[in-house]
């Protein structure tokens, strides 16, 4: 035994003071702990290639390529996460990319219609494709397994009638959508795009503000709020990675891409739309349990016909990126694109059963995949070997999850 | 061990992450005995048959587990079942899709010569089975065309094809009708005499007091005591006392009737049942229903209770409905759930699980769901407020959580149900229809259930309940309707109803029902 038995241990929680077990914390940490977990995934797999690839994978201009090459995947899977939380699954988004596309290139080509218009036109036969397949899926209950695989088909089809094999030569103010940037309107400070230095601290002043506001919502209720070490800990990490980025892309040969602006915009816009809308609540409750929502008044069909009709504009913005960073519409466009998003969703925590995911974490499992194209193009990987191992971090990004929820104890 | 003990369980301890499940619980099972286990929702129970059992696999408990003179220590329920001790779950664990002979061998097959199955051996020792259970059907039937009746007792005949010496229920009749329950108790018994012993987990006190031996009343995790049936002293009262911890002077809180205006008024409500379109379910049923009045429904299972109160909330339930409902009165149109709480309906599900909760969210999202555009303006949900509407409904409602952000499938029956009322409370009702608001939960919760709605009629909301259990009906009811086949047989004021009255118009011949009903 111990010869300093004598010293007198303070005991570990002063008398009086409310007592907080070991299992109570983790609880309450649970819901974000699998957030920050996925974050440190990507950040973990940042750093891997970044050494691999001796620092070229964060050059400024594969930064901004990144973005650029991924922006479909990104857009797909804000509305994939959507379709799978409410526990449907979408299969025909890479044939819908690929046959709008072809509408879109041939609005341009065949009618001389100015960029924007063949850009709505673009959107509105996504959308038009999506109520199609919401009026099987919501109106006629034909599982959405089967209306998508079938779409998959029909879409594809109609892709190769539209297209024929490939249809180029679209003007460069489209193509502009996908590898522009914008503007250098503010000059440059030291070699660095000021546009881009300003949006990213105003991006980095929004995000703090509205995590300082939520954590004061919830002690103004009383309610557990993580310690405020981890807090700032948390708020200092997200301000210095995209303070990070931000310098990154400042050097690129650009600056900041228009597209990494448009996802932005979305990511914020169906953040709020799935966490604090009725329309949002409702997929989440459809998704939770469709028979408990339906008998507290959700119209299940109306919601589950819209999720498809937003799939379907979603994938026709994921069109017109893919046409235009292509500079040309492809019949065998958009091949697997339907198997990135849902992979996104899944690695980014949401459940196959429904209910639960968050467009966040979409947004970082796409990005984790982006990422492994990119490292594994720059260490000449071969492709068949890339697709090998995205399956494999695929299964294991689950796996880990399933088994972290078990040890946390939830049955 | 005393030699004609079967199972002693010694000092079992079993720990989950911050809470002692199970703290030093014994129990001692003789051979050939019914052996019933009392204790309210979270008391461990259940953990206990499931260390027994080897869903707690030997070492992840401390204590002595010592069956037939040996102690034993089971890794898994096949071992268990190895030993003869065989545990039959209250959700029932049969594959809907296979025959009864498929499901009583499931996993056990008989092996003819060589690695196939010898279908014919199997059907026909399945059916010596069903004998020895008194069960009447073809072993080739499906299982999902079986009532659940039925079924608990093809778990039972594959308790029987195991060898079963040690023979556990939880919660058997919970889900069963009386008949079905009668049935199933006095097959217990025949069991017995065969030797089975037998250990029935149970809220139904007047069950146990029918059936059992002896009974352990187990109360936060801890053995209370063990009674003797025999004993004069063995009442239910002493039960009731060991299992809360006080004394309950009185199972329903008391309440003075200060009855207003009608209303609701459903008028010649005829639903036809949503497959099967010439089958009527519910033939012109009308009942209405007064400001700070409770109105009971009593009827057996299959009666249409449920699908009466869910066609009228929003045609949730059925086709082919006609009739009229009149609400202060007026003549409306509910059309669909959405209506229906437009115009102050609220229906509190008999299934809570399926029907009533999203198991997976938090306990402040569910209250919120059925009332969320009383939150939200433009669309847009005002979280603080909703979290401030949780809050509030969990101190009044006394929902016993952490906090509001607590997921709901972790909560106990009880807990659960109030969730379940909250959420319904939040929409502002005028007429609730509780359907079996008490239904699988403990005493203490029961009385705070009937607190809730004694608050809610006191507060001028007229409370339909629907229940099987008679007595509670008479305890906490202004008015009961009764109904059998689908038709209303009958409409008595408290005052002049018994058990037994309910019950004969409950159970009115099909041809009588139908003449009175018209």
């Amino acid at each position: 035994m111990s010869t300093t038995t004598d010293v007198n241990v303070p005991s570990p929680t002063p008398p009086g003071a409310p007592r907080v077990s070991i299992g109570q914390r983790l609880q309450g940490l649970g819901g974000n702990a699998r957030q920050y977990g996925i974050f440190g995934a990507l950040v973990v797999i940042v750093l891997l290639f970044q050494v691999l690839t001796d620092g070229k994978l964060l050059l400024a201009n594969n930064v901004a390529a990144l973005f650029q090459q991924n922006a479909h995947i990104m857009v797909l899977a804000i509305g994939m996460l959507m379709v799978i939380v409410a526990g449907h699954i979408d299969l025909s988004v890479g044939s819908v990319v690929a046959f709008v596309g072809g509408v879109v290139a041939t609005t341009m080509r065949d009618f001389d219609a100015p960029w924007l218009v063949a850009v709505l036109v673009g959107l509105a036969l996504g959308a038009l494709v999506g109520a199609w397949q919401g009026f099987w899926v919501a109106y006629v209950g034909i599982p959405a397994f089967i209306v998508t695989l079938a779409g998959m088909l029909v879409f594809r089809g109609l892709a190769l009638v539209v297209v024929g094999e490939t249809l180029a030569g679209l003007p460069s103010s489209f193509i502009r959508i996908s590898k522009g940037s914008l503007p250098n309107v503010l000059g440059f400070l030291n070699n660095m795009d000021v546009v881009t230095l300003v949006i990213g601290a105003l991006a980095v002043a929004a995000i703090v503000v509205s995590q300082l506001r939520a954590r004061s919502a919830l002690r103004k209720h009383d309610l557990h709020v993580e310690a405020s070490g981890l807090f700032l800990a948390k708020i200092a990490m997200i301000a210095v990675g995209i303070g990070i980025l931000t310098v990154i892309l400042s050097f690129s040969a650009g600056g900041t891409p228009i597209v990494l602006v448009i996802v932005g915009v979305l990511v914020v816009a169906y953040s709020f739309l799935m966490g604090r809308t009725v329309f949002g609540r409702h997929i989440y409750a459809i998704g939770g349990n469709r028979a408990a929502a339906a008998l507290s008044g959700v119209n299940t069909r109306k919601v589950d016909f819209w999720i498809f009709v937003n799939m379907g504009l979603l994938a026709g913005a994921a069109a017109v990126f893919t046409t235009a960073r292509a500079g040309a519409a492809i019949a065998s466009a958009g091949q697997n694109y339907e198997l990135d998003a849902i992979a996104a969703c899944f690695i980014g925590g949401a459940a196959v059963t429904g209910g639960i995911g968050r467009i966040a974490g979409a947004i970082v499992g796409a990005l984790i995949m982006g990422v492994l194209n990119m490292g594994l193009s720059i260490l000449s990987v071969d492709p068949s070997w890339q697709m090998a191992i995205k399956g494999m971090v695929l299964l294991l990004a689950v796996a880990f999850d399933l088994l972290n929820k078990r040890r946390a104890g939830t049955q | 061990m005393d030699h004609s003990d079967i199972l002693e369980m010694r000092s079992i301890t079993k720990t989950f992450p911050g809470v002692k499940a199970l703290q030093d619980v014994s129990l001692t099972v003789r051979r050939g005995e019914i052996h019933a286990i009392c204790g309210e929702n979270g008391a461990g129970k259940s953990t206990l048959m499931k260390v027994l059992s080897g869903v707690y696999p030997h070492g992840t408990y401390d204590g002595a587990i010592v069956f037939e003179g040996e102690e034993v220590g089971f890794g898994s329920i096949n071992d268990s079942e190895g030993r003869g001790i065989v545990i039959i779950h209250q959700e029932l664990a049969l594959v809907p899709y296979l025959s009864v002979a498929e499901n009583i061998f499931l996993g056990n097959e008989v092996r003819g010569t060589g690695p196939l199955i010898d279908w014919n051996k199997a059907n026909s020792e399945a059916a010596q089975l069903l004998a020895r259970v008194g069960l009447a059907e073809n072993p080739t039937t499906h299982v999902s065309q079986l009532g659940v009746g039925k079924q608990q007792l093809i778990e039972i005949a594959k308790a029987l094809s195991k060898q079963v010496k040690l023979l556990i229920l939880d919660e058997p009749t919970a889900a069963l009708n009386d008949t079905d329950s009668e049935h199933l108790l006095g097959l217990l018994r025949h069991l017995k005499e065969q030797g089975i012993t037998s250990i029935i987990i149970s809220h139904k006190l007047n069950e146990i007091a029918e059936i059992a031996d002896r009974t352990t009343i187990i109360r936060d995790g801890r053995t209370i005591e063990t009674i003797d049936m025999a004993d004069p002293d063995a009442t239910q009262d002493r039960i009731i006392r060991g299992m809360v911890g006080r004394d309950l002077e009185h199972r329903y809180p008391e309440r003075t009737p200060d009855i207003g205006e009608e209303v609701l008024r459903v008028e010649d409500w005829t639903v036809h049942h949503p497959t099967q379109a010439d089958r009527v379910v519910i033939d012109r049923a009308s009942f209405h229903v007064r400001a700070g009045e409770v109105v009971g429904i009593a009827g057996l299972m299959g009666a249409g209770r449920t699908e009466l109160a869910m066609s009228v909330f929003g045609r949730s339930y059925g086709r082919g409905i006609s009739g009229r409902i009149y609400k202060n009165g007026e003549l409306i149109h509910v059309r669909d759930v959405d209506e229906a709480i437009g115009h102050g309906l609220a229906y509190a599900t008999e299934d809570r699980k399926r029907y009533g909760l999203n198991l997976i969210e938090d306990i402040r999202r569910n209250i919120s769901a059925a009332g969320l555009r009383r939150l939200a303006r433009r669309g847009w949900v005002n979280a603080n407020e909703e979290v401030k509407v949780a809050e509030e409904y969990r101190a009044s409602l006394n929902i016993k959580a952490p906090t509001v952000m607590a997921v709901t499938g972790k909560l106990s029956g009880g807990n659960q149900q109030k969730v379940v009322l909250a959420k319904w409370l939040y929409t502002e009702p005028d007429v609730l229809i509780l359907d079996e608001p008490t239904r699988g939960i403990d005493v203490g919760a029961k009385y705070e259930i009937y607190t809730i709605i004694n608050k809610m009629v006191a507060a001028g909301k007229a409370v339909v309940v629907i229940s099987s259990e008679l007595p509670e009906l008479l305890g906490i009811c202004d008015r009961v309707y009764t109904l059998a086949f689908g038709r209303i047989t009958g409409e008595v004021p408290v005052a002049q109803a018994t058990q037994e009255r309910l019950m004969e118009l409950m159970t009115i011949e099909r041809e009588t029902a139908k003449d009175l009903a018209s």
